[in-house]
Order: structure tokens, then C-alpha cells, then sequence
């Protein structure tokens, strides 16, 4: 039985896309078979970012419908092996997705997979609820800013009360919290919230804190998942937060501002 | 017309049946737009009469799908226009679970056949009393209450053992605790308990409401603001005094 993920968030922009994108292919990495499902049904933007959206010939919509097979629809990636894109369908309508349609697919994905990662589209109506409503796991993804914090937790109640988890009173859908766009600088200005402060008020586990980095944005561009940017912090930091999610112990990095002095330099090394 | 004055005061209380007839509203079915209508139009009628009315909700003569119950919105709506509902009655099992899922009260049946008969029932046949099922009609929540979510002790105290967040609403007949930050909405005393208090352990609250009497965030921020506080009403004023020193 194949874990289910869901990357949820309640606000727009927030990074919920780049985070799938990013988590499944480092799962796929440490070597579990992964699948990444986008239900923005009408907005499609995964398959970009995963660079394959010249090869979407069936979707999400296409299968639940019946008009193609899963194996059809799944694309492979290219890069990493072990890792599968559903793709969403730009001119359906979000109604499209129902609750059978949607467990008929991940049961089937269920057989082979071992994770499933659902790229949720924002908001709290019918997509995102049908997204979250079969996850085992949900990585609530905030910015550290006030409304990003409220929405979040939002969805944090709906997934407590309208999941299927609550529905059939199992065992609630295990919660984490992923800070994006952080910045030290700012926070240590006082334009942002600090990691406490959004850990306070959302009262999850944390499980990664990604640094607002212009790598973001040009990995996105180039349509490679940030992850795979060895390199660079925030490609580094999700690779933490993959970690983490398996279970393994690292230290939260990137969370305080980096001096550029001798002694910064000592305790680094 | 209340039933709640039975909450805490002294250590030590009495349990006692009491029969109170309530208004029930007869649901075919629920879709929120006619629901609202609806509504407002039996309002209009007599404006006065519903107002802070308890009803329950008897779901006997439901007929629609119960994918469509959804009580939080209904809650919702009928909050919106001023009248509480503690309780559902009937329904079947999927429903009475949407129904406590939405914390409100499951009340016995209203005697119709089909139904196992209510089990061993005991003197009282008014079937409109929400008799309290444990010891007392308390209710503890552990989980924090979330932005959006709503939770209701329609005959006691409510105990909050985590936060109550930024736009989410909790209600009880008598006291409210919060063993947390208060941060959304509290509303003790909700069928004009005067004695009931709120309890926090920071009071961040945007509304805090005693027996319809309250106050907005503004003005909660002069005294006490963030920190462990308990408010009573005192000559139709809301008060609010630091715990440690009460």
C-alpha cells in the first residue's frame, strides 16, 4: 500500500507546485517509486515544472473518465528513475474529479507505487478537498506571512474534519509544516515572521524550512525540480525535508542570517 | 426557557431530568441558497420570536441525499440570523455522525416504528430534552480549533485544551476555558447564562461574548491583552481581570 501525500496549503503562490514537484522527486531519488498527481484541474502548471509537458498526451481527467488507461496517461521522468507524472487536464473543469473517480486511481497507483504525492491546487473548495480528502499524510506548505499562516490553518481544519481519515474516525492525517520563502534578512527586520512564530501559531511539526532563493525561480523556469540543484540551499533544504519525511533526523539549516565573517566561516567548517 | 443554569458554580451539583420543549425545524432537505431563503422569510414573519431561539434540527422527514447534510453550513446559517441549534434528532447513522462531527447534540428519536425502539427508556417520554448522556453535559476538545472550524457545547462548560485560532468560533451554554491561546471567537453563556465566564491563558481574542453581551478585539486590547485573563459580565459590562491575582 502506497503512502498518500498530499501538498496543500489553503493560499495561492505559496510554493505548493515547486514542493511536489521537489519532494516526489526526492523520493523517487532514495530510491521509492513515486507517482505525483497535479488536481489543479484547469491551471496545470506541474507538468512545467517537471519539464514534460510536451508529453502529456492523456490526463488526470481523461483517466477517471475512462478514456484512457493509468498506463497511458503516466508519463515517466527523465531524469530520475522510479518517478511517474499524472498530469492535470487544462480544459476540464475541477467538477471533473469525484470522489469515486479519484479513489479508483489511487487504489490502482496503490498496487504499485509506494508514494503518492498530490500537488493540491489553492483554495479550500472541491479540487483541494478532493486532493487532501484519501491522504495518510498532508505537508502543509505557508509563507511567513499572516494571511499565508491564517489559510493554512484553514486547511489544517478542514483536513481534521473533512479528510477521510476524520470521516471514518481512523487515525488523523499525519501534519506537517514546510516554511517557504524564508528570509533571515527580513525576518530579522521584522517584515516576516520568524519560523517560531509560524510554528506557534500552527502548532504542527515542522518539517523543513526552504530559503526564499532566486534558484527557486530559475529551476522552475528551466522546468527541473529544485532538488536536484545539489548546490544550492534550497535544493539542499528540501532534500532535508525529504530526509525527515522518512523519518531520518537532520538539523533545521538556512534559518538564521549568514555572517560573512571569519568566525561564521570557523564554526561552518 | 433555559436549560443550562446547572453549570458549575459550586463543587458539587445535581443532576436533574428537566423537560424543556423546543422548536424543531423539520428538514426535506438541504441546499444552503432555499435553506437561507427559507429562513429569512419565516423570520420575516415574526422578527421578534426567533431570535436567540434554541431549535433542533429532526431529520424524520429528510429526504434528500446525505451528501447533502452539511451541518456546518446550516450551523452557519442559522447563526447568521440569530438562532442556535443544540440538537439533531432521527436521521440515520451516517447522518447522526455528520451531525456529531458538527457538534451537535444526538437526541433520542421521536418514537416513529421504524426504528429499534429507544432502548430501556426511563420515566421522562418528552423526547425533546437533551438528556445528558455522561455525568456532565461538558465538553473537552484536546485538538486545536482552526481557522474556519466551530465548536459548540450547547448544554455546559466547554474545555479547550490547545489553541482556539484566529477565525475560529467556539460557543457553550456556560463557560468557556481555553487552556491556550484564545485567538478567535468566544461566546459563553450563548442562551443568556449571565454568569458564565471565559477563561484563556492569553487572551489574543477577536470577539469575546457573554449572554450576547461582547467585545471586539479593539477594545479587548486595553487591559489584559496576552496574557492569562478570565472575562465576566458585571452591570452588562464585559470585565476582564488578570488570573493570577483573582
Amino acid at each position: 500500500m502506497a503512502r498518500i501525500i498530499v501538498v496543500t496549503s489553503g493560499k495561492g503562490g505559496v510554493g505548493k507546485t515547486t514542493t511536489s514537484a521537489s519532494i516526489s522527486t526526492g523520493l523517487a531519488r532514495r530510491g521509492h517509486k513515486t507517482v505525483v498527481i497535479d488536481f489543479d484541474v484547469g491551471l496545470r502548471n506541474l507538468d512545467l515544472i517537471m519539464n514534460c509537458e510536451r508529453r502529456v498526451v492523456y490526463d488526470f481527467v481523461n483517466v477517471i473518465q475512462g478514456d484512457a488507461s493509468l498506463n497511458q496517461a503516466l508519463i515517466r521522468d527523465k531524469r530520475v528513475e522510479s518517478l511517474y507524472i499524472l498530469p492535470a487536464s487544462q480544459t476540464r473543469e475541477k467538477e471533473a474529479l469525484t470522489k469515486e473517480g479519484v479513489e479508483k486511481i489511487l487504489n490502482e497507483l496503490s498496487q504499485t507505487f509506494d508514494y503518492i504525492v498530490c500537488d493540491s491546487p489553492a483554495g479550500i473548495e472541491h479540487g483541494a478537498q478532493m486532493a487532501l480528502y484519501y491522504a495518510d499524510e498532508a505537508i502543509v506548505v505557508t509563507n511567513p506571512e499572516v494571511s499565508s499562516v491564517r489559510d493554512s490553518d484553514r486547511i489544517l481544519g478542514i483536513l481534521q474534519s473533512k479528510s477521510r481519515r476524520a470521516e471514518l474516525g481512523h487515525d488523523p492525517v499525519k501534519e506537517h509544516l514546510l516554511v517557504t520563502r524564508y528570509n533571515p534578512e527580513r525576518v530579522e527586520r521584522g517584515e516576516m515572521l520568524s519560523v517560531a512564530d509560524v510554528e506557534e501559531i500552527l502548532a504542527i511539526p515542522l518539517l523543513g524550512v526552504i530559503p526564499e532563493s532566486q534558484v527557486v525561480l530559475n529551476a522552475s523556469n528551466q522546468g527541473t525540480p529544485v532538488i536536484l540543484e545539489d548546490q544550492t540551499d534550497a535544493g539542499q533544504a528540501y532534500d532535508d525535508a525529504v530526509a525527515r519525511l522518512l523519518g531520518e533526523e537532520r538539523e533545521h539549516r538556512f534559518m538564521t542570517l549568514q555572517k560573512k565573517g571569519f568566525f561564521a566561516r570557523m564554526f561552518k567548517g | 426557557m433555559t436549560d443550562a443554569p446547572q453549570a458549575a458554580e459550586k463543587p458539587a451539583f445535581q443532576l436533574k431530568s428537566s423537560t424543556v420543549s423546543l422548536m424543531a425545524l423539520e428538514l426535506a432537505y438541504f441546499d444552503d441558497d432555499s435553506f437561507e431563503a427559507a429562513l429569512r422569510e419565516k423570520i420575516r414573519q415574526a422578527p421578534g420570536f426567533f431570535k436567540d431561539m434554541p431549535i433542533i434540527v429532526s431529520l424524520d422527514h429528510y429526504e434528500g441525499p446525505t451528501g447533502e447534510l452539511d451541518f456546518f453550513k446550516l450551523l452557519g446559517i442559522c447563526r447568521r440570523h440569530n438562532i442556535h441549534v443544540v440538537g439533531v434528532r432521527g436521521g440515520n447513522d451516517d447522518q447522526r455522525r455528520l451531525a456529531r462531527h458538527a457538534a451537535l447534540a444526538i437526541l433520542p428519536d421521536s418514537g416513529r416504528q421504524d426504528r429499534e425502539p429507544a432502548a430501556p427508556d426511563t420515566a421522562e417520554p418528552e423526547a425533546a430534552t437533551p438528556a445528558p448522556a455522561g455525568p456532565a453535559p461538558f465538553r473537552v476538545i484536546s485538538q486545536p480549533v482552526r481557522s474556519g472550524q466551530q465548536i459548540v457545547a450547547p448544554d455546559g462548560d466547554l474545555i479547550i485544551l490547545a489553541p482556539v485560532q484566529a477565525g475560529a468560533e467556539v460557543l457553550a451554554a456556560g463557560n468557556i476555558h481555553v487552556y491556550g491561546p484564545l485567538r478567535g471567537r468566544a461566546l459563553a453563556g450563548v442562551h443568556g447564562l449571565e454568569s458564565a465566564r471565559v477563561f484563556c491563558q492569553s487572551l489574543e481574542a477577536e470577539l469575546v461574548s457573554i449572554a450576547g453581551h461582547y467585545k471586539i478585539s479593539e477594545d479587548l486590547q486595553e487591559s489584559g491583552w496576552k496574557t492569562a485573563v478570565q472575562v465576566q459580565l458585571r452591570d452588562d459590562l464585559l470585565v476582564v481581570t488578570p488570573l493570577e491575582r483573582s
